[in-house]
């Protein structure tokens, strides 16, 4: 389970892998978080619960890392603790998080761009980019 | 992407063929000299050009500006049109930030006249307008006001005493843009905006105060109250949280809707429905409706600068007034009549990273503004010249009406943070004489100019290509950055 920053012009990009898809949800959030450079006050002293659908697992990808996006800028809130649960085109995530003390950069958006989840002999993986 | 897949029509000017891909629908037209083609194909900008010629309905040529680099889905820097009622529109191609744009404001201060108050002047345009990640704006709007802001744009700003009827008639669309939807608009969006009006954000978002340093068309400068020596300010920012929330909605919702029409892309950053489709129309609306926001957030702002202005200058300089010389989004998607191979066809012109320059006696401009054409505003990278163009007979024919938008970005934002220190290009640009208010060192270092294209390069190019022609050089004196 790891993340590295793939080289891009005007904005981020990240490839992230994991064994099992719901961690490579955990670990894609991760690695936003790192990226922005987000800190907060210590602890996980907030549970918030995360529902969706979509037609596939790129689609609530992006739905569960754009409502995470929401709660950065609109309540100041960050999550690193997640239990994510997904079947069919369903996804479940309860989070644990804290305020916000400090972000470095702010994330306006989750693309589709060249998306794409791939099974690989470890597990899976993908690349995101951010619009920043 | 090689240069030998391109075919070179002149010194300025590029195309890529139908043939290099089976998915093509017309050709990609590029301007740029070969120096800056050979920056151009170090990344994936031109793939992405490429995929953009892939939507339905485009007519034309894709078109690229000298300042396109990558983006996500349609490349920074590009220009699609595609024909009304039938053909598509893709939240994709216009971005996240809607109607991203700059606004200039001029005046007849001398800087050498007003050096020793620059950094009050800083200080102060730093207090009122603000800035930052998230940062809450001027003002916090309720449900009701907030929808009048997005049907309405600036005439909101102008009910409310922050607008003059000068400032509504020198910004495009006089900064409402018809057949907003304030009900296509998500709630959550909604959230986003109502906190944020008036704020400019973080990102490569600034304010920054220039001086006129060269002019070149004595007559469009005049024009516009653009004198050498004199202080001008920039404002760079689009719709907020409210904007990206917009594109971030219908980027998913169109995720359904390419199935359902059957369009095929290479990219699903690129969906997109029919405008004549309920998916394509409901979208529109949105998207008009948080080009207004951007509208009425660029015009708070300018209410704030000006009181900025007014607090340092009135007690010693009796005409401190800043009047506004224009208004430009660069991206957004536009619904305009253009001649394509000798035919008038109404489109919708996406332009992300792409300024409008419409050339002289287009439609919508003010008067004055008829016999000269549109004003283009560039903004350079941080510490570099700004530049301000006109709009061109050619810019209609060979460009939707469309030139570059900036310096375009060579070096990515990692990469700027390695070879660039926050503090010490802070120190740098001090000692040239620019006050930096930066809420952000690492996001200082991200914008430094060695991350960017050579402005003059990219504005020489456009001019030459005959697609705008410049009007006055301006160099930065004070940069307020979130």
């Amino acid at each position: 389970m790891g993340f590295e920053e793939i080289s891009h012009t005007a904005d981020w990009s990240v490839r992230v892998w994991a064994q099992d898809l719901p961690s490579l949800f955990a670990e894609s959030a991760r690695a936003m978080n790192s990226l922005a450079g987000t800190v907060t006050v210590k602890g996980r002293s907030l549970k918030r619960t995360f529902e969706s659908e979509a037609p596939d697992a790129e689609g609530l990808l992006v739905a569960f890392l754009s409502e995470l996006v929401y709660y950065q800028e609109q309540e100041n809130l960050a999550f690193d603790g997640f239990e994510v649960r997904i079947e069919s085109q369903r996804l479940k995530v309860e989070m644990e998080g804290a305020q916000i003390t400090s972000v470095d950069k702010a994330i306006k958006a989750v693309t589709y761009h060249n998306l794409k989840i791939e099974k690989t002999n470890e597990g899976f993986e993908t690349t995101i980019v951010f619009d920043v | 992407m090689n240069i030998e897949n391109l075919i070179q029509i002149s010194e300025t000017e590029w195309e890529i063929p139908t043939y290099i891909r089976p998915d093509m629908r017309v050709p990609v037209r590029l301007f740029a000299t070969r120096e800056l083609l050979e920056q151009i194909i170090n990344d994936k900008s031109l793939e992405q050009a490429v995929n953009a010629t892939t939507l339905p309905g485009l007519v034309g040529h894709v078109i690229v500006m000298p300042d396109i680099h990558q983006g996500y889905g349609f490349p920074i820097g590009g220009v699609a049109a595609t024909e009304y009622p039938h053909g598509v529109i893709s939240p994709g191609a216009i971005g996240y930030d809607i109607n991203c744009g700059v606004r200039l404001l001029a005046s007849n201060i001398d800087l050498e006249s007003a050096r020793v108050e620059m950094d009050t002047l800083a200080t102060l345009l730093n207090k009122y307008c603000p800035s930052g990640v998230g940062k809450a704006g001027a003002i916090k709007l309720n449900a009701k006001e907030l929808d009048h802001v997005l049907r309405d744009g600036s005439r909101w700003a102008f009910k409310n005493g922050y607008a003059s009827e000068a400032d509504l008639a020198r910004t495009e669309e006089a900064g409402s843009v018809e057949g907003a939807a304030p009900e296509r608009v998500s709630e959550r969006a909604k959230t986003r905006g109502r906190e944020q009006i008036g704020s400019l954000g973080a990102g490569n978002h600034f304010i920054e105060v220039d001086v006129v340093d060269q002019i070149f068309n004595e007559e469009a400068a005049n024009t516009m109250g653009l004198y050498q020596g004199c202080l001008t300010v920039q404002i760079h920012c689009g719709s907020r949280g409210l904007g990206h929330q917009v594109c971030t909605d219908y980027v998913q919702q169109f995720q359904n809707a390419v199935h359902k029409y059957g369009i095929v892309l290479p990219d699903r950053e690129l969906v997109c429905a029919p405008m004549d489709s309920p998916e394509g129309r409901a979208y529109m609306g949105a998207m008009r409706a948080a080009a207004n926001f951007a509208f009425a957030n660029r015009q708070l702002l300018a209410h704030s600068a000006r009181r900025a202005f007014e607090e340092t200058f009135a007690p010693r300089i009796r005409n401190w007034h800043l009047h506004q010389v224009y208004d430009i989004a660069h991206n957004m998607g536009k619904l305009e009549t253009h001649e394509v191979n000798g035919k008038k066809v109404k489109v919708c012109v996406h332009r992300k990273g792409a300024t409008r320059a419409f050339g002289p006696g287009s439609p919508g401009l003010p008067p004055e503004y008829k016999k000269i054409g549109q004003p283009v505003i560039i903004p350079g990278s941080m510490g570099t010249a700004s530049w301000v163009l006109v709009g061109t007979e050619e810019s209609m024919t060979r460009s939707f009406g469309s030139s570059c938008h900036g310096a375009g970005r060579v070096m990515s934002r990692s990469q700027a943070k390695k070879e660039v220190r926050g503090d010490e290009l802070r120190k740098e640009l001090e000692k040239r004489g620019i006050k930096i208010r930066a809420g952000s060192l690492p996001g200082l270092a991200e914008e430094a100019p060695s991350a960017y294209k050579d402005v003059d390069r990219v504005v020489e190019t456009v001019s030459e290509a005959g697609i705008a022609k410049k009007v006055a050089r301006l160099k930065p004196v004070v940069v307020i950055k979130g």
